[in-house]
C-alpha cells in the first residue's frame, strides 16, 4: 500500500533527507520519498502491517527531527 | 512570517542587543562572561536543547550538535564574543532558510491559484453556492461572468469567452458556446454559462494539474541526488578533519592545543552543507512552477533537468505539428464542371459516411444535404464511396477507386488527401483535403535547432510518403519517416536511441492518445495536452497545455536557466566553503568569517534559487 502524508514544520532540506533515509531503513518499508518542498511524505509498505509501520515511522521522525510532525489521518 | 518565525526574530534581535551591551559593559573578569552567556542562551537555547536530544538518540553528525560544540568550545577558550556571534549568525541563517522556503511554497501556491473555491448550482429553484466537491457528474452548474469555472463539463446554454491563461499560458481568450467543452480553472469572461458537469472535482483537470505540479518535486533530478549523497559524506568528513586538525598538528609541531582546537572549531561551523542541500531542490521547484505559469506541465524535476540535454527530438505529425483537423483546401473541377457542382456531388456521395473526409466535405459545403437524392451507397474501405445520385452512378475516392472503375485521373502532387470524383464514368475533378500545419510549427522547429541546440529533428508519421516528406521539407526537419504503424514508431525510436550519445536525451512529442508506448520509451515524453486530453496528461512526462510545439523550445529555455542556477549555487557554495576551510586551517580566518561565509552563502544560494521562478524572459504568446 502506498500512502502520502502531510508533514508540518519541516524547514531543513538536510533533515528531510536524513528522515527519508531513516524511514527507508525501517523493516517492512518498501519505499519512502520525502518531498521537502511540497511537505509530503510517501510511504510504501505491506498492507497488513501498514499501521504498525506508520507508528514506527513517527517514532523515527521524533528521533531524527523532533520538531517536525507527520499528520496521520 | 509565521508566528514561530516572528518569535525567533525577536529572540535574535534581543540577543544581538544584549551582545552589544555585553561588549560595551565594563565588567571585571569574573562577571564578564555572564552577559555573553545570557545573549548566547537567548538566541541559542533551542539549539543546545536539540543537540542534547540528538546525542541522546545517537544522532552524532547533526548540525545542531556540531554548532553547539563549536560555540561552547569558543566560550571555553574565552572567546565569548565569537561564541555568541556564531550562534547568532547561525540562527539568522536558519530563520532566513525557513522564511525563504515558506516564501517559495507560497509563491508556487499563488501561481497555481487555479483552484476554484465554489460552484453555483440550482437547488430547488435558487442558485446556491456549494463546495465543488459536492457537485456530481451530470449536474448543471452556472458560471457567471468573472467567475472561475469550477469543474470540467459541456456548455448547455450560453455563449462567452473564456480565459485559459492560468492553465495554458495562452493570453488570447477562447470562444465557447453551447455544445463546447470547458475545463476547470479557466475564468469565464463575458457571458453566463450553464455547464453540465462531466467530471467530479477530484478528477477535474484543475485538480490533476495541481496534484502534478505539487508532486513533481518528488521526482528528484540527478543533481539533487548528487548533492544529497555529497552532503551525506561532507559532514562526517569535515568533522573528522576537524578532529585531526585539533590534535595532529599540535602533536607533530609540538605546539599548544588551544590554537589548533580553535581552528578545528571553525571547521565544525562550516560542516553543514545546508545551503547546498536546500538550494538545489528549491531551484527545480521554482523552475517547475515557472514552467506551469507558461502552460508547460513538467511532471518531475528530473525531466526538467534532462530536457536541456536533448540531442534528438522525434515528433509525431498529426495533431502535433499539424492541427489534426481535415479541411477542404482546394477544389479542382474538370472542364465543364463548376467548383460548386464538384463539391456538391462529392459531399452528397460521402454524406452517409462518418469518415473524416466526409465530415470536412460537409463542413465546406455548409448547406443542408437532401439524403433523398442519394441511393445505393457503397463504402469501400481504402478506396472511397460509390453511390447513385439523381439516377447517375457516381464514384468519389482515391486513385485506386478510380482505377478500379476504369477512370483515368491526373497525378496530383500534394501534401493532402485527394478525393477524385467520377460522374457517370467520366472524370469530374478532384478535391484536396489537407490537415493544416500549426501556425507556429515552422518556428518551433527553427527554435529547437537554434535555441534548443537539438542536434537532430525527426518526424514520425503513419501518413503517406509524399505527404510526410513534403511537410518535413517545409518545416525544415532533418529526418522524416513515413507510413509507420504504431509499432513502427516504437522501432524507429529504439533505433534513434542507439544513435544518441550516452549523456544525450531523446525526446518524443505526440498527442498522446495512440502514442503512449512511444512516449514511454523515449527519455522524455512530451504530449500536446489539448484542452482535456486525459490520455496525454497520463502518459507523458511533460504536457504542453496549449498544444503549441514552440512551447518545447520555451521549456528548454526554462530548463537551461534552472540548471544554470543550480550549478552557480553548487560552485559558489563549495568554493567559499573550501576557501574558508583552508584559511581556517592556517589560522587566517576566525569563526566570524566562517559563520558569516556559511550564512551568507546560504542566503545567496537561496535567493539565487528563487530566481528560477521568474519566467518573464519567455514571451507569453
Amino acid at each position: 500500500m502506498k500512502k502520502t502524508f502531510k508533514v508540518n514544520d519541516l524547514d531543513c532540506a538536510h533533515c528531510a533527507a536524513k528522515l527519508e533515509e531513516a524511514i527507508k531503513k525501517i523493516p517492512g518499508v518498501n519505499d519512502a520519498a520525502m518531498n521537502f518542498l511540497a511537505q509530503k511524505l510517501m510511504v510504501e509498505a505491506e498492507d497488513s502491517q501498514f499501521d504498525a509501520i506508520m507508528k514506527e515511522v513517527v517514532k523515527v521522525c521524533k528521533k531524527v527531527e523532533p520538531d517536525c510532525e507527520i499528520v496521520l489521518k | 512570517m509565521t508566528k514561530k518565525q516572528k518569535k525567533m526574530l525577536l529572540r535574535i534581535i534581543i540577543s544581538a542587543v544584549v551582545l552589544v551591551i555585553a561588549v560595551l559593559l565594563p565588567l571585571n573578569a569574573y562577571l564578564k562572561p555572564f552577559p555573553f552567556v545570557a545573549a548566547y542562551l537567548i538566541c541559542g537555547w533551542d539549539v543546545l536543547y536539540g543537540a542534547a536530544r540528538k546525542i541522546w538518540n545517537r544522532q552524532w553528525f547533526d548540525e545542531e550538535f556540531l554548532m553547539a560544540l563549536a560555540t561552547v568550545g569558543a566560550f571555553a577558550s574565552g572567546e565569548y564574543q565569537e561564541g555568541v556571534a556564531v550562534m547568532l549568525f547561525y540562527q539568522v541563517g536558519e530563520l532566513f532558510q525557513s522564511y525563504a522556503v515558506g516564501r517559495s511554497r507560497r509563491s508556487i501556491a499563488g501561481l497555481m491559484d487555479i483552484r476554484p473555491d465554489y460552484a453555483n448550482i440550482m437547488v430547488d429553484g435558487t442558485l446556491t453556492q456549494v463546495d465543488p466537491d459536492e457537485v456530481k457528474i451530470g449536474d448543471t452548474i452556472v458560471v457567471r461572468a468573472g467567475e472561475k469555472i469550477p469543474l470540467d463539463g459541456v456548455v448547455t446554454e450560453g455563449t462567452s469567452t473564456v480565459d485559459t491563461s492560468a492553465l495554458t499560458g495562452e493570453s488570447v481568450p477562447r470562444e465557447v458556446e453551447s455544445g463546447g467543452d470547458v475545463i476547470s480553472g479557466c475564468i469565464n469572461l463575458t457571458g453566463v454559462l450553464s455547464i453540465r458537469v462531466s467530471k467530479e472535482f477530484g478528477e477535474s483537470t484543475v485538480a490533476k494539474i495541481l496534484d502534478l505540479v505539487e508532486n513533481a518535486s518528488s521526482k528528484k533530478a540527478k543533481s539533487e541526488n548528487f548533492i544529497t549523497k555529497f552532503a551525506h559524506w561532507y559532514t562526517p568528513s569535515v568533522v573528522i578533519a576537524a578532529v585531526l586538525l585539533a590534535f595532529l598538528p599540535p602533536l607533530i609541531l609540538r605546539q599548544p592545543l588551544g590554537e589548533w582546537i580553535h581552528r578545528a572549531l571553525i571547521f565544525l561551523v562550516i560542516s553543514c552543507p545546508c545551503a547546498l542541500v536546500i538550494s538545489v531542490p528549491l531551484s527545480f521547484f521554482g523552475g517547475i512552477g515557472g514552467a506551469s505559469k507558461c502552460g508547460i506541465l513538467v511532471k518531475g524535476s528530473n525531466y526538467l533537468e534532462a530536457l536541456a540535454k536533448t540531442e534528438i527530438i522525434a515528433m509525431d505529425k498529426t495533431g502535433t505539428l499539424t492541427q489534426g483537423s481535415f479541411e477542404v483546401t482546394e477544389l479542382h473541377p474538370a472542364e465543364g464542371v463548376s467548383e460548386q457542382e464538384l463539391l456538391r456531388v462529392c459531399t452528397l456521395a460521402e454524406s452517409y459516411s462518418n469518415h473524416p473526409i466526409s465530415l470536412s466535405l460537409k463542413k465546406a459545403y455548409g448547406k443542408e444535404i437532401d439524403p433523398k437524392q442519394v441511393s445505393q451507397v457503397e463504402e469501400i474501405s481504402g478506396h472511397g464511396v460509390k453511390a447513385v445520385i439523381n439516377g447517375v452512378q457516381v464514384a468519389a475516392g482515391n486513385r485506386r477507386l478510380m482505377e478500379s472503375i476504369g477512370v483515368k485521373v491526373p497525378l496530383v502532387k500534394s501534401t493532402g488527401t485527394v478525393v477524385y470524383l467520377a460522374v457517370g464514368g467520366k472524370y469530374s475533378g478532384y478535391i484536396l483535403i489537407s490537415d493544416q500545419l500549426k501556425p507556429d510549427a515552422r518556428e518551433a522547429i527553427r527554435r529547437l535547432k537554434t535555441e534548443g541546440r537539438v542536434k537532430k529533428t525527426v518526424m514520425l508519421t503513419g501518413d503517406l510518403k509524399p505527404v510526410g516528406e513534403a511537410i518535413g521539407k517545409e518545416l525544415g526537419i532533418d529526418e522524416v519517416f513515413t507510413e509507420l504503424l504504431p509499432v513502427g514508431k516504437v522501432e524507429k525510436v529504439e533505433s534513434l536511441l542507439k544513435q544518441k550519445s550516452s549523456k544525450g536525451v531523446l525526446a518524443f512529442v505526440g498527442d498522446g492518445v495512440n502514442d503512449a508506448p512511444v512516449l514511454t520509451r523515449a527519455d522524455i515524453g512530451i504530449a500536446m495536452g489539448g484542452l482535456g486530453s486525459d490520455a496525454a496528461i497520463e502518459a507523458a512526462d511533460i504536457v504542453i497545455m496549449d498544444d503549441k510545439p514552440s512551447r518545447i523550445a520555451d521549456a528548454m529555455a526554462i530548463s537551461r536557466k534552472t540548471i544554470r542556477i543550480v550549478y552557480q549555487n553548487i560552485v559558489f557554495a563549495l568554493a567559499v566553503k573550501a576557501l574558508v576551510l583552508i584559511l581556517g586551517a592556517f589560522g587566517i580566518a576566525t569563526m566570524w568569517e566562517a559563520v558569516f561565509a556559511d550564512v551568507g552563502v546560504a542566503v545567496i544560494a537561496i535567493l539565487n534559487a528563487m530566481r528560477a521562478l521568474n519566467v518573464k524572459f519567455i514571451e507569453k504568446k
